[in-house]
């Protein structure tokens, strides 16, 4: 033992030790018994929330898309269907070289180089795992291409999934619409949630106007997520036994068309890749059986999306096709409203059966040098109000049009539902315009351009001024005089399909206030104007008419895009191409029985009786089974 | 089979027994501390395996680092404590130099300045874990007990420096630790009741004073505790996550590898400082209460050989190893069951990393040494 160390008392040194490892046994066991205690709290106390909580972390609810309901024809056609196809994509974290991928896949052609800047930021910012989708639709070709080159490109794969298809694309694009992708501004008008897992929505048409029937109810399945949300296979882990149940998605609806392909298909072909619109309607019904805007478009572009490129081909054609003319168009409707504006004059006492006029070609107001034409420059001679129809003088209508008064205009053209929507089941369309002395009070803010003029009622008799009308609004007017005043409103859909059970719930027509009309000889005297159009020799359209086997009525009508100055000859050979005159036709047949009413209008067709009556014969031909493309 | 056969096998069989007894005492090992070590060992690798989301690569890493520090336990047990007590000022003045070493030109990771590259690479933390209370327990080896407040002062310095150079990594676990293994020294050997109050006292403006020290990432530690929902996403996170981890695996745990929390990687650094949520979740509340009492006995048999050792050194060192090994246990089990805030402490034995394992181990060699080294003192 070291002598210079202090006098140690080895007993009571260990003593002490003794008592201070008791000690520190003691304080020891009190901040375990502290873990403990804690872990009671946490693992059987607080066992229910905690265990509900680690759920909640793991199980993630994924939502299931619906699929889509099918449209189809009034003889069940398929007019838009889901096909699947193959997507490209592509999963960034298992990708080594993304530059070198995409540089290959485009040489390969599976994807444009324009693309590729867009694709490696898409790839970058998202979740690493989550696949970017490089192509929506590959051929088969590109399939198989693919697939012999796929060891090159890891992490890229084509993975299968629905695409909209429209079979007959172009033929009824703009009746049936189409599909695009969902953006933020349709999140804002529908319900997100039931959209959690859709990736298109319908833009136009009956694809957007029945989106509610087609789209159907979003099912959702539970999915074990690691904190990233990636997604894992449950069966490796065990632990999908505690999993909620799955719901699964309620399919859309089918939608079935009032439309009939056939007959679309016929007006298509009449109207020769002119540029115009047709509407044909079932006046009893109002159900639309032909509805044609032309130029059309390919729908399953923007099913299948399309480059930039494509897009803005689309949008800058001076043609104009991705326009629905037929219901957002919106012509002067020139000489077809004369049966209307007749109706409103014998009603009105603007004039009777029996007055005459003397047509010289043109019509002055009194006190006034101004020449208003008619379009047959030596005139018509003397005409009632029955030639005024079927040989469209125009000077006759000039000169009882102050007497009609343009209010009563306006009142008549309303009755027959000129210058408001009809209420077509599709979104967009353009009311048009009939104007009155109010409206022009209101349109204008200058006080001078308040006034309502007499040569504006004079221009107004002939449809032209400020006048619009849709084609739909005139093919429902011509449903309107064909059915004597009783008016359906116009529709596209005639039925709706549940997908699962088959049952079909049948759209009843909407009837719509009739045509007042006080005296049923009006309506013989107009209808039979309307019918010696194309029955009479005298008739504008009796070239058309003539030799049909089966009476029908119409009138012609040729609406002018320019005014031609005064004492100028209008040269149709001279006159540019776009500006010429719309021809314009409506028409309904048979005339006893009336199945079909039928609006036309070729753009810069200069002659509407020559131009658009024919196209209108060959839709009622074909509809009362006298065509040539007749499946009946 | 004659009797003799039977005979033969059975003094065969306690000859065999009796061998691997006279291989330990040979080898200077304690059976009751190396089995219990052994068996939080076998649990330990059990959890890993599962937290390491079952990579054997990951797990034989840490199989054949349990090897190496059971070679360093194996040839610490071969020192005897009194030369262990001779070379222990140069030892803890080695340690001193390293420690300044790392702050000069030692390897930043992480943020903090830890690692010493000498042909190996290693933290000279580590080897304070040890100097410290050897330092300690040499100086007031020779001295009377309880120590008066000359010594005392001495100790503090022998404490504080090292404390302090390591805080200043910053490694605010390890140097923790190193604190606590030189004040239990002081505390075993008598530090006076009263004194210990006082500075209990003293501890709550010294708390001030160190927080205005404080990492801006460790008073978020601290603040997080006192509010985790605060950042949930943030800093609160990893106490929220490991706290849904244990509560979900209530009674009975929800099964070995099927701990959706740390299977999914909800539970962060589920493979070191929060293994112990694993085991909450997967083993449930027993299995945490299981390891809780392996860990019990591992401190009771060195508290056992502290309470038999022969002298003061010895005695203090052997105190000293035991409980700071409890405080490793408490704080990691405290910490990750959202008790204290997160520091830095793996839990021993059972957290993927090697290099506190060795240190560990020598530890416990150390205490093997001591009971096997015992010359019988009359009584």
């Amino acid at each position: 033992m070291d002598l210079l160390s202090p006098i140690k008392d080895h007993h009571s040194e260990r003593r002490l030790f003794l008592a201070r490892v008791v000690f520190a046994s003691v304080v020891g066991f009190l901040l375990l018994g502290l873990v403990i205690a804690r872990l009671v709290q946490l693992q059987v106390f607080d066992y229910e929330a905690f265990a509900a909580q680690s759920q909640g972390n793991r199980v993630r609810i994924e939502p299931v898309p619906p699929i889509r309901g099918l449209i189809f024809d009034r003889k069940g056609r398929v007019l838009a269907e889901n096909l699947p196809a193959y997507q490209l994509e592509l999963i960034p974290e298992q990708v080594a070289d993304i530059d070198g991928t995409l540089e290959g896949l485009a040489q390969l052609g599976l994807i444009e180089a324009e693309e590729i800047p867009r694709i490696r930021d898409l790839s970058a910012t998202g979740p690493r795992f989550k696949p970017v989708t490089l192509r929506l639709r590959l051929t088969d070709e590109e399939i198989a291409n693919f697939a012999i080159q796929r060891p090159r490109f890891p992490g890229v794969d084509f993975q299968p999934r629905l695409v909209r298809h429209y079979p007959h694309g172009e033929a009824v694009a703009h009746a049936v619409g189409y599909v695009g992708a969902l953006s933020r501004e349709d999140l804002q008008r529908l319900d997100g949630s039931n959209y959690a897992g859709t990736a298109h929505t319908g833009k136009t048409g009956v694809e957007n106007g029945f989106e509610s029937n087609l789209h159907g109810d979003v099912g959702y399945s539970h999915v074990v997520s690691n904190a990233f949300g990636r997604r894992i296979s449950a069966d490796s882990l065990e632990l999908a036994d505690t999993l909620p149940i799955d719901e699964t998605p309620e399919p859309g609806e089918n939608v079935y068309l009032s439309l009939d392909l056939d007959l679309q298909l016929a007006a298509l072909n009449a109207l020769e890749g002119r540029r115009g619109a047709v509407v044909a309607i079932d006046p009893w019904s109002g159900e639309i059986l032909a509805l044609i805007s032309s130029p059309s478009f390919d729908p399953n572009l923007f099913a299948v999306g399309m480059s930039i490129a494509q897009f803005s081909a689309l949008q800058d054609d001076p043609d104009r096709p991705l326009f629905n003319r037929a219901v957002r168009g919106t012509y002067p409707p020139g000489s077809t409203i004369k049966p209307m504006l007749a109706m409103a004059a014998l009603e009105t006492g603007a004039t009777s059966l029996g007055r005459k006029a003397i047509c010289r070609g043109f019509f002055m107001l009194p006190n006034t040098t101004h020449r208003y034409r008619d379009w047959k420059p030596e005139g018509h001679g003397e005409v009632d109000i029955h030639d005024a129809i079927t040989r469209s003088c125009d000077v006759y209508f000039y000169e009882i049009s102050v007497d009609i008064g343009i209010d009563n205009m306006h009142d008549y053209l309303d009755r027959f539902g000129l210058g408001q929507p009809t209420g077509i089941d599709i979104r967009g369309e353009n009311r048009g315009l009939v104007p009155s002395k109010e409206w022009k009070r209101n349109a204008f803010r200058n006080r001078e351009d308040q006034r309502w003029f007499n040569g504006e009622t004079v221009i107004a008799s002939i449809g032209q001024g400020y006048m619009l009308t849709t084609p739909l609004q005139l093919a429902s007017a011509a449903a309107a005089l064909a059915t004597r005043g009783v008016r359906y409103q116009p529709h596209l859909v005639a039925a709706i399909e549940d997908a699962l059970t088959g049952e079909r719930t049948l759209v009843e027509p909407r009837r719509l206030d009739d045509v007042e009309i006080d005296n049923p000889q009006h309506w013989d005297a107009v209808l039979g104007a309307m019918h010696d159009v194309m029955q009479d020799v005298r008739g504008t359209a009796y070239a058309v008419g003539g030799n049909a086997p089966y009476q029908m009525a119409g009138k012609s009508g040729t609406a002018q895009v320019f005014s031609v100055a005064q004492e100028e000859e209008y040269n149709e050979e001279e006159v540019e191409e776009r500006l010429r005159d719309h021809a314009l036709f409506i028409a309904f047949a048979p005339f006893e029985d009336p199945r079909i009413a039928v609006a036309v209008i070729v753009e810069n067709g200069s002659s509407g009786s020559r131009v658009a009556a024919p196209i209108a014969r060959a839709i009622m031909d074909h509809h009362l089974g006298f065509g040539s493309h007749a499946t009946e | 089979m004659r009797l003799s056969d039977t005979h033969r096998l059975i003094t065969g069989k306690a000859a065999a027994l009796g061998d691997v007894g006279a291989l330990m005492r040979r080898l200077h090992v304690d059976g009751p501390l190396l089995g219990g070590i052994l068996l939080i060992c076998a649990v330990g690798l059990v959890v890993l395996y599962s937290a390491v989301g079952e990579n054997m690569r990951l797990w034989l890493n840490q199989l054949i680092r349990l090897g190496i520090a059971l070679i360093a336990m194996l040839i610490a047990a071969q020192m005897p404590s009194d030369f262990l007590r001779r070379w222990t000022p140069w030892g803890y003045l080695a340690g001193l130099i390293l420690l300044v070493l790392v702050l000069v030109t030692g390897e930043v990771g992480q943020g903090a300045r830890r690692w010493l590259d000498l042909g190996i690479r290693f933290q000279p933390s580590e080897i304070m874990k040890l100097a410290v209370p050897m330092m300690t327990a040499w100086y007031l080896h020779k001295r009377r007990l309880p120590p008066r407040a000359g010594p005392l002062l001495l100790i503090a310095v022998l404490i504080a420096v090292p404390t302090l150079l390591i805080a200043w990594q910053p490694d605010l676990g390890t140097a923790l630790l190193i604190a606590a293994s030189g004040i239990i020294v002081i505390v075993l050997a008598g530090l006076p009741i009263k004194l210990m109050v006082a500075l209990a006292v003293a501890a709550v403006p010294g708390a001030l004073v160190l927080w205005n020290f404080m990492q801006d990432y460790q008073k978020q530690r601290v603040l997080t505790l006192l509010d985790p929902d605060s950042d949930p996403l943030g800093a609160g996170y990893n106490i929220i996550q490991s706290k849904i981890a244990i509560g979900s695996g209530g009674l009975f745990g929800k099964g070995w590898t099927n701990g959706s929390q740390a299977q999914l990687d909800f539970l962060p650094e589920r493979d070191t400082d929060f293994i112990f949520a694993v085991m909450g979740e997967e083993l449930g509340f027993l299995g945490a209460l299981s390891l809780i009492a392996l860990y019990v006995f591992v401190i009771g048999r060195g508290l056992y050989i502290a309470v038999q050792a022969p002298d003061t050194y010895s005695r203090l060192l052997a105190g000293s190893i035991s409980l700071t090994f409890f405080v490793y246990v408490f704080v990691n089990t405290a910490m990750v069951t959202g008790l204290v805030p997160v520091v830095g402490i793996p839990l021993p034995l059972v957290s993927f990393g090697g290099t506190s394992m060795v240190t560990l181990m020598a530890g416990f060699g150390i205490l093997m040494s001591i009971q096997t080294h015992r010359k019988l003192l009359p009584h």
